[in-house]
């Protein structure tokens, strides 16, 4: 294994491990402040039950989360130094704000965890609002960082350095919004219908299960809205790549050849030396219009790119199926229970729909792996878009597979640690009798707390 | 204001993030350190007391060393990309620790099932909380002792990525970390304590890392005189730093006179002082330079604009930080 294929396997890795956690800690508050907003407003302990868990739940991966991330900042120099050196100055400025929204989260969520007996509850609740809204500006930063990556602007390159440099616009890049927004809804989707899907393989088996029906139904309150949300989110996301990564762009949709009215290709395999696919389905027009909203649209293909600066087409393209036919999954299951409430039917009741909504369990987590590697994958061999090559920034230390190899493995190690510790500790029904029946609140209970 | 006063003041900010790291997060791996070694009757109480101190807060206080980084590789990236080259290795082995400290002390928080897991969770907390100050020391000193010049095409590994930081000086600057951030822990659990005899065990073990203290001290001392020139001059030579060090020995001094007399508050502001007084006394050693032996502020500052939006940043974080912190701190540290 070269250096370099080691400094990149080791830093997919290292964000492939964090961006779960990452996720979860945007997602999780929202779950929890939604809980303990329901249990302040009916006063049924359920929903403090549920707080708790989820809190207890938050606590072990947002400490992971915190380690791995220290990992990642780290790891930027260790592994990119003459990226940093260069880019340091110029997408500093998103890296120190996300700092402080992790300072508020790190502090807003002590208080929330330890905090149940020693505060009032309007400041306590205040504090879980807190640490939702820094978790996602927290996202919002570092996702920015990336976009500039992926689209860099705000500066001008003279002889290998960056001059005349202009930090707010490069947080003003043109991939900026539509990468948070699509991230943003990503972490919502992946979370809600993450936990929807843990509380109905219980409600399968004990369907009236109260502290069940209740978790599903703020579950799907997050991820529904953001599972219809991704498809669109991610045309936007689509046109604008079309527009500034067209390299990235052909390489998703396996566009060997430059053309105009171009298909949409579903599935299939690229064959990147005869340069053609070979068991996709093509929708004719699909493609300029999806990425131009005009079916005449020409679309570029890989013959405008040189041979030496084309991505890995079929990862990239690969990747992209998953994540499209993920989203496209997440979304019909989404459309599904929003009917389904709308007609005012009980989702925790519809077997089927449950089932649906077990499957579509990991498929959040699975579509962002995905949507990752077609967004990094899909911008080699730069690192900074046009500007600098990954092979350039590399770190001249030898020997870079040993701390891969050693990352991965604690990695591992702590996954599976904490998939345990999840499993034999937050993922237990209560054992409170009467909430497996049919539970109706009965005269108001004071619960301290 | 001029580049090099912002400057300035950007690597002054660094240097008080790192100040906050040390006398925050560097009291949690103290505590650590006191996990691995809690013994006598009260052993399990000891322990007890370490986690409730730690467990609310250390993660707000591990932000600190994010804030360095980050501030680090914004505003002087030409030292951050020398550093994280030269001493990619020990750098490697504190993420390790890092990792393992976190995630082992939360996992022992919340498995409650097995006596033997909830042992094994504490003794890798504990290890990992030496081995991470132990190792922060030993970067610290490679940097200090002037040994991370700019990377040369060609080197040899143990020449350009070994021994920058294996150095006698190195290694007992790391000693020291150890010591000095056991020696603070002790004190704040003083006061953390509750009953009289769990007061006295932690003023035990605070006096006798009291004593530690300035044995490392003075190896640290002996050793930079034959590894870090740079050092030798700034400790001994210039009237910049003499103060500083007066003042270093005058509170380690009044530290452990209060501990002494059981003045749990004293001795904790006298400690305190002392080890921010030994980072603004590395600091003056070292000034003007960020990396020795070439590297000024002035020169390894990024251009103006960053500087001067990092700070906007940094009055705009720090107006919603202080009172945030405030508050964390009076909830669960109000004694
Ligand atoms: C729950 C997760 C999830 C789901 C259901 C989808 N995506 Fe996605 N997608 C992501 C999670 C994600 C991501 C992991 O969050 C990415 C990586 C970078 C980014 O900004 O978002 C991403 C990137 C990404 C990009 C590349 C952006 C870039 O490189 O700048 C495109 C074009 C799309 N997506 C398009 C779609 C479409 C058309 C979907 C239709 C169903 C879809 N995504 C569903
Ligand atoms: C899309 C990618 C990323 C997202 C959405 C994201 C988001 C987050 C979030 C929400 C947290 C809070 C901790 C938690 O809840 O687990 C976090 C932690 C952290 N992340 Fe990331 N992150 C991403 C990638 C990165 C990268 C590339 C870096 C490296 C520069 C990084 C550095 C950190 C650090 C240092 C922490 C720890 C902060 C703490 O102690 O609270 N993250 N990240
Ligand atoms: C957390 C979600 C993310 C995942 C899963 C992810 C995934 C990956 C993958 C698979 C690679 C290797 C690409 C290759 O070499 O072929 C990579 C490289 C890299 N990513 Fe990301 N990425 C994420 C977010 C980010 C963010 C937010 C940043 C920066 C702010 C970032 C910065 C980098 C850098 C510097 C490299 C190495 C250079 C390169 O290969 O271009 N990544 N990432």
């Amino acid at each position: 294994m070269s250096d370099l294929l080691a400094a990149r396997s080791q830093m997919a890795i290292s964000l492939a491990f964090h961006i779960i956690f990452a996720v979860v800690g945007i997602g999780m508050p929202l779950l929890m402040v939604l809980a303990e907003w329901r249990w302040r407003a009916t006063r049924d302990p359920v929903y403090l039950e549920l707080a708790r868990r989820w809190a207890k739940g938050t606590a072990i991966l947002f400490a992971v989360g915190a380690v791995s991330g220290t990992v990642l900042s780290f790891e930027l120099g260790l592994l990119w130094p003459r990226f940093m050196e260069m880019a340091g100055p110029i997408i500093g400025m998103p890296f120190s704000l996300e700092g402080f929204a992790f300072f508020t989260e790190a502090i807003f969520l002590g208080i929330y965890l330890y905090g149940w007996e020693k505060i009032p509850p309007k400041a306590h609740i205040g504090a879980g609002i807190l640490v939702a809204l820094s978790g996602v500006l927290s996202g919002i930063f570092v996702v920015i960082a990336n976009a500039w990556m992926n689209t860099p602007t705000g500066f001008r390159a003279i002889s290998g350095q960056l001059t005349e440099l202009d930090p707010i616009r490069a947080m003003l890049n043109p991939a900026a919004f539509q990468q948070t927004l699509h991230m943003t809804l990503a972490a919502y989707a992946a979370t809600g219908l993450a936990v929807s899907a843990v509380h109905a393989v219980f409600l399968f088996g004990d369907p009236m299960n109260a502290f069940h029906r209740r978790a599903l139904q703020i579950g799907l309150m997050v991820g529904t809205p953001a599972a219809l949300l991704q498809p669109v989110s991610g045309d936007i996301s689509a046109r604008n790549v079309a527009e500034y990564q067209p390299a990235k762009l052909a390489a998703m949709e396996s566009v060997f050849e430059t053309r105009r009215e171009a298909p949409l290709l579903i599935g299939g395999l690229p064959d990147i030396d005869r340069r053609e696919v070979r068991f996709g389905i093509e929708i004719p027009y699909g493609l300029s219009l999806l990425a131009y909203h005009d079916p005449h649209a020409e679309v570029k293909g890989l013959d405008q790119v040189p041979r030496e600066d084309w991505p890995h087409v079929t990862i990239v393209h690969l990747a992209f199926q998953i994540m499209v036919g993920l989203g496209s999954y997440m979304a019909l299951v989404a459309l599904w229970v929003a009917i389904t409430a709308l007609r005012r039917r009980e989702v925790s009741q519809n077997r089927a729909l449950l089932k649906a909504i077990i499957l579509a369990g990991p498929m959040g987590f699975l579509a962002i792996e995905a949507g990752w590697v077609v967004t990094e994958v899909g911008r080699q061999p730069w690192i900074i878009s046009g500007v600098l090559r990954t092979a350039e920034a590399v770190t001249p230390m030898p020997g870079l597979v040993v701390p891969f190899t050693l990352i991965t493995l604690l990695y591992l190690f702590l996954g599976t640690i904490v998939a345990w510790m999840l499993y034999s500790q937050i993922i237990r029904s209560p054992v409170t009798r009467d909430w497996s029946r049919s539970y109706t609140p009965g005269p108001k209970v004071e619960v301290k707390g | 204001m001029s580049q090099t006063i912002e400057a300035l003041l950007l690597a002054g900010v660094i240097l008080i993030a790192l100040n906050g790291y040390v006398l925050l997060a560097g009291a949690d791996f103290g505590g650590g350190v006191w996990d691995l070694l809690a013994s006598g009757p009260r052993r399990d109480r000891q322990r007890e007391l370490i986690a409730n101190a730690i467990g609310p807060v250390w993660e707000a206080n591990h932000v600190w060393l994010i804030l360095v980084v980050v501030l680090l590789f914004t505003c002087f990236p030409l030292v951050f990309s020398r550093v994280a080259v030269g001493l990619h290795i020990p750098l490697t082995l504190m993420l390790f620790g890092i990792v393992l400290r976190g995630s082992a002390f939360i996992f022992r928080s919340y498995d409650t099932h097995h006596d033997v897991a909830q042992r094994r969770w504490g003794r890798t907390f504990s290890i990992a909380s030496l081995l991470t100050p132990f190792l922060l020391g030993v970067c610290v000193g490679a940097i200090a002792s002037g040994r991370v010049g700019p990377p040369a095409a060609g080197t040899d590994f143990i020449a350009g990525y070994v021994s920058p930081w294996l150095t006698p000086f190195a290694l007992s600057l790391g000693l020291f970390t150890v010591v000095l951030f056991a020696f603070l822990a002790a004190i704040y659990l003083t006061i953390e304590a509750d009953g009289e005899s769990l007061k006295e065990d932690f003023r035990t073990r605070a006096l006798m890392a009291g004593g530690l203290c300035f044995v490392a001290a003075v190896l640290t001392l002996v050793t930079a005189l034959r590894d870090a020139p740079l050092m030798q001059e700034g400790l001994l030579g210039s009237t910049r730093a003499i103060p500083i060090h007066l003042l270093t020995g005058a509170f380690a001094v009044t530290a452990l006179v209060a501990l002494w007399k059981r003045r749990w508050h004293l001795a904790r502001f006298a400690a305190a002082a002392q080890l921010s007084c030994i980072i603004w006394g590395w600091a003056a050693a070292q000034y003007p330079y960020l990396l020795p032996p070439d590297l000024t502020i002035k020169e390894a500052a990024a251009p103006r604009i960053t500087l001067q939006l990092t700070l906007a940043a940094l009055v705009l974080g720090a107006a919603v930080l202080f009172p945030s912190l405030r508050y964390l701190f009076r909830v669960f540290k109000s004694k």
